[in-house]
């Protein structure tokens, strides 16, 4: 019989999104500000703020689309519950919650790691400091990542971290690439410039996937192969497909591994999910609509969601 | 035996001169490493020596470094403001505290006799009510007391153990004897910090701790599951303990998560469980499971809000009416705080000779009750004197201490005795013991006290040592940690 508190499986499920979104969200103010320029060479930070559909809250705390300004909202604006600061600030909260089911060294490190986050001064963060404040966020998330594959227990709490990992990044991939098709797309049209190819690796460095897509695709980069690579190439572990692999076998082993009984719910709809993704081309996917489609999977996220959460940490 | 003592003594005085602790002056008082003496003790004498290597330099990094690192393991409390909240350490002074193996041999007899009279106190006072039949303790003083819990009555406890876990505040005085100066039988807390202190002495300090014969703490957590399990209801034989706390805005939560882990059982909130057919269960991820133990770190008051304060969100409506089936195991006890009352305190001479039949192997500090007309003269005649505790408090709080006292605060605790004078108890202001302390730069006496535990389930178990805390303000006789406090690690030596 399973010992997991219905409500510390949410703690751990919402402690590996929060340092996954703060992982995702210093990749993309890192890539937007080294890689994106617009036609007139200044960066668009507007982006940013429409990857996250943030306009609105960010309008009622600032008057100006500055760099200044979306950089504050996104990292160390407490009022932003989604600024990187927040998210390391509730990964913190619920490691402190759960701390007896994590390892010292996990809750040590997010400890430190919020305490430094908490230093730092919006004035501190410009442009020619950003890169090497997303690059410390990144090294700070991917180490708290590898502590716990290292040390975290892997019971049904383990499976409820993956899942949480797992469900975040594969929502986090779909919005980036929502929005910077949608930005990119028409200008596809005029193939082949230079800076149009640039924007597109841009877009794989965001997601970490630069060098594995030239792998796969050595001298090519076309939008359809970026957008098939991020959606549906399977050993990808940022791909939407290899997220959602990874989360429904996190849920299986729920049953299998620790012959829960209850769940039946979500892993119909994650299975189907997941079968539909396997299935998919990314000509389905043009003929489709790519929006559409992401707002199909986006949904398909949040049902996941909402069915674990409702099924076994008793969330209405 | 003396002799060889006193050559021990000037032996290890030696290479005090011009060391860390040259120009330390007890002040009068007795001192935990030198006694009443001018050079340590000779079971301080190797601290002694090993402290005098230090620079002050060195040992302010240490005691830095100490800090930084319960600050990121989180060895913390937590104050909450309106904007935010902000993580404390209790303030840790990095020169232990040491205990001799005789002086501890008595101890640890002393406070299990101590608990068990208890015990066989709250077995009475819930059943027959012999001691007061026998007047032993005036009626009201017990059933009148406001920890007095009726519901418990007639109810038995497995091994007529109430208090599982106890936390008896020892002092010394200036005659080098110790004596108990409070019992605390409801929830104990600051064991955390013990094994916590041991294990930051060790990491910082692995050149004063090598091959030193100091009795382990670290088994705590074990000690504490054995008892638990024991006190399981008759008939379960695998028991599932839980932890209870108030949750994460609980000033302990870092003691809760820390005794939770280390007897590896789930740390619980209300919330958390439900009672159904008055059994109590948790809510899992796969349903609700049973629960048949509860180290609970919650006050009687907001148990069960179906018995008690009908306000509390904290408790678990319904929990009563199991614990008195016998489907769970609370520890400690309902009802154990007439116990550790500061008024029956006074009575517990009396209590351990009617129970156990024994003369007390700690003797109390003398204390004047001052709902007795003899002990309420004395008080108001010797007020300049004396140190008034009101009962009801805990944390240090109302308290007068005569020789420090103003004019003013003389009268004010004048008038509040007159008033109603059972509220109150009187002591002879005790001169704690000292120990050297790092303060600023320079090593000083503070006063300090000690807090040994004592876990219980079929027997009694006692952590060697126990929480020495140290009035980190300079002349200060308050160890609370809400009232400048800090801990040392404390040392019983083999």
């Amino acid at each position: 019989m399973t010992k997991l508190l219905a409500r510390f499986a949410d703690c751990v499920f919402w402690l590996a999104r929060n340092v996954e979104r703060a992982n995702s969200l210093a990749r993309v103010l890192d890539v937007n500000q080294t890689y994106s320029y617009d036609t007139k060479g200044g960066r668009n930070w507007e982006v940013v703020l429409r990857l996250y559909t943030d306009e609105e809250e960010f309008n009622q705390h600032y008057e100006q689309i500055t760099p200044e300004n979306v950089l504050a909202f996104y990292i160390t604006d407490v009022r932003n519950a989604s600024s990187i600061r927040s998210c390391i600030r509730w990964a913190r909260e619920n490691a402190r919650t759960i701390r007896p089911l994590i390892s010292t060294e996990m809750w040590t490190h997010l400890n430190v790691f919020y305490e430094h986050l908490k230093g730092i001064d919006p004035a501190d963060i410009t442009s020619q400091s950003l890169s090497e404040f997303c690059a410390a966020v990144k090294e700070g998330c991917q180490t708290h990542i590898g502590i716990t594959r290292e040390t975290f227990y892997r019971d049904e709490a383990w499976a409820f971290y993956l899942m949480g990992q797992q469900l975040e990044r594969a929502d986090q991939t779909t919005r980036l690439l929502d929005v910077k098709y949608q930005q990119l797309l028409p200008k596809a049209a005029e193939a082949g410039s230079a800076l149009d190819v640039s924007q597109w690796h841009a877009l794989l460095r965001a997601a970490a996937g630069f060098h594995a897509f030239r792998r796969e695709h050595p001298s090519q980069t076309t939008p359809e192969a970026v957008a098939s690579f991020l959606l549906f190439n399977p050993r990808f572990p940022r791909s939407l497909l290899c997220a959602v692999n990874e989360a429904s076998q996190a849920l299986s082993s729920l049953r299998h591994e620790f012959g829960l009984r209850n769940g039946t719910l979500a892993q119909k709809q994650l299975r189907g999910f997941q079968s539909r993704l396997i299935d998919m081309t990314i000509e389905d996917v043009l003929g489709q609509g790519m929006h559409e489609t992401l707002d199909w999977a986006q949904g398909e996220l949040i049902q996941a969601t909402t069915l674990l959460r409702r099924e076994f940490c008793g969330a209405e | 035996m003396a002799a060889a003592q006193t050559q021990r003594q000037t032996q290890s005085a030696g290479p005090t001169t011009g060391g860390l602790l040259a120009a330390y002056d007890r002040g009068g008082y007795w001192c935990e490493l030198y006694g009443n003496g001018k050079a340590p003790l000779p079971d301080g004498a190797e601290l002694a020596r090993r402290l005098n290597a230090f620079s002050f330099a060195e040992i302010i990094r240490r005691s830095q470094q100490a800090t930084r690192e319960f600050m990121s393991l989180g060895v913390t409390f937590t104050v909450y403001t309106d904007k935010d909240a902000i993580d404390r350490i209790l303030p840790f002074d990095v020169i232990p505290r040491i205990i001799t193996r005789p002086e501890w041999q008595v101890l640890e007899k002393g406070v299990i006799q101590r608990v068990a009279a208890m015990n066989a106190f709250l077995a009475d006072i819930y059943g027959k009510q012999k001691c007061i039949k026998d007047g032993i303790i005036p009626a009201d003083l017990v059933l009148g007391n406001s920890n007095y819990r009726p519901e418990m009555v007639g109810l038995k406890v497995r091994y007529g153990t109430y208090i599982h876990i106890c936390g008896t505040d020892l002092v010394r005085g200036a005659d080098g004897k110790f004596r108990v100066l409070e019992d605390n039988g409801r929830t104990p807390s600051g064991v955390s910090y013990v094994v916590e202190n041991r294990h930051l002495m060790q990491r910082t300090f692995p050149d004063l701790v090598r091959d030193l014969p100091i009795r382990p703490v670290s088994n705590y957590g074990q000690k504490l599951a054995e008892a638990l399990m024991e006190i399981a209801p008759a008939g379960v034989t695998d028991p599932q303990i839980v932890l209870l706390s108030p949750g994460t805005y609980n000033s302990a939560y870092f003691e809760h998560i820390f005794l939770a882990r280390e007897m590896g059982v789930p740390l619980v909130e209300g919330r958390d469980l439900t009672i159904e057919d008055d059994k109590v269960f948790m809510k899992t991820i796969s349903g609700l499971a049973p629960v048949h133990v509860i180290y609970r770190r919650l006050n009687d008051d907001f148990l069960d809000p179906e018995v008690f304060n009908k306000e509390s969100m904290l408790g678990v409506p319904g929990l009563m009416r199991a614990y008195k089936k016998g489907n769970v195991a609370l520890a400690n006890a309902v009802g154990t705080g007439v116990a550790d009352d500061k008024a029956v305190y006074a009575y517990m001479p009396r209590l351990i000779r009617y129970y156990l039949a024994e003369d007390a192997i700690i003797e109390n500090v003398d204390t004047q009750i001052c709902r007795e007309a003899e002990g309420l003269k004395y008080t108001l005649a010797n007020l300049a004197k004396m140190v008034v505790k009101p009962v009801g408090e805990s944390g240090g709080y109302g308290i007068t201490i005569g020789p420090r006292a103003t004019r003013q605060e003389i009268a004010d605790c004048r008038a509040k005795l007159k008033a109603d004078p059972a509220n109150f108890i009187s002591q002879p202001m005790v001169e704690l013991s000292v120990c050297p302390t790092l303060i600023n730069r320079a090593i000083e006496p503070r006063h300090v006290d000690l807090r040994p535990f004592i876990v219980t389930g079929k027997s009694s178990w006692v952590l060697p040592g126990g929480l020495t805390r140290v009035a980190l303000r300079k002349g200060s006789l308050v160890v609370n940690s809400s009232q400048g406090g800090g801990s040392k690690d404390t040392w019983v030596l083999d």
